[in-house]
């Protein structure tokens, strides 16, 4: 691959019932141009986590995906309420999260945490009240 | 561990894909309602436990190769949820047993946590 294959997604916010649909697509194209499985496998569930919490967090908000020929990004970018304290978000454990969304099977504090185990890379920018970015990279 | 297997074991209905389950093996197993505990923890070709519903438990499930997923206490999804597990070919079972109690007989059985079996 000489040229980097770029997709671009758009989550929708509040939709809890499509979540996920964005990293679906994700996996489905990185399986058919033959990307190891077991990093897809890394791929999908750091994104898809990223994706969760674009959904329960901010109103939704936008996926850049880059495959590169040694490395695939992803930039996930969203105007929620921002993070106040990063490090305390990337803590396993530590949530924001409803008592309703917990019912949902997540706000376990270990989205972030999930994303940082999955990647190669992974940079959070936040302001509050502006919004969220966050940076993903993995080897291929 | 063939899911026809885990099926009897767990005296489980199966809600979907009923002819792969002879064909399907499943070698370790996860009990959990928390997704993000699932998502933590990625292991080959497991089984899910939970007493959760929600189209997300599918999703879940996809995101990390998981081929069955036995929901527990009685528990049957609405039929949009079955569908969605239909289409990326993960199988559903329905048991009255509690979670724990699924997790029990299963790990009694010899499926291990780890797929050391």
């Amino acid at each position: 691959m000489s040229e980097s294959l770029k997709l671009s997604y758009t989550v929708d916010g509040g939709d809890f019932v499509s979540a996920g649909k964005a990293s679906e697509g994700v996996k489905r194209t990185l399986k058919s141009i033959g990307i190891d499985p077991a990093v897809i496998r890394r791929i999908a569930i750091a994104m898809y986590e990223g994706e969760i919490n674009m959904v329960i967090h901010a109103s939704g908000g936008t996926a850049e995906i880059e495959i590169l020929e040694d490395k695939i990004t992803i930039v996930l970018q969203d105007k929620g309420p921002g993070i106040e304290d990063i490090e305390k978000a990337m803590q396993e454990g530590f949530t924001t999260a409803t008592a309703a969304i917990r019912e949902l099977g997540f706000g376990a504090g270990m989205g972030l945490p999930n994303m940082k185990r999955y990647s190669d890379e992974l940079k959070v920018e936040s302001t509050v009240g502006v919004g969220t970015t966050v940076y993903l990279s993995f080897n291929v | 561990m063939k899911v026809s297997e885990v099926v009897k074991i767990l005296n489980a209905d199966v809600l979907c894909l009923t002819d792969t389950v002879s064909s399907t093996q499943v070698i370790s197993a996860c009990g959990a309602d928390m997704m993000s505990d699932v998502l933590a923890f990625v292991k080959d070709q497991g089984l899910l436990l939970t007493g959760l519903i929600n189209p997300q438990v599918v999703r879940t499930a996809e995101m990390m190769d998981i081929p069955c997923i036995a929901f527990c206490r009685g528990k049957i999804p609405e039929r949009a949820v079955i569908q969605l597990a239909e289409e990326k070919g993960i199988i559903l079972l329905s048991t009255k047993l509690r979670l724990y109690q699924a997790c029990g007989v299963l790990y009694k059985a010899g499926l291990d946590a780890d797929g050391e079996m």
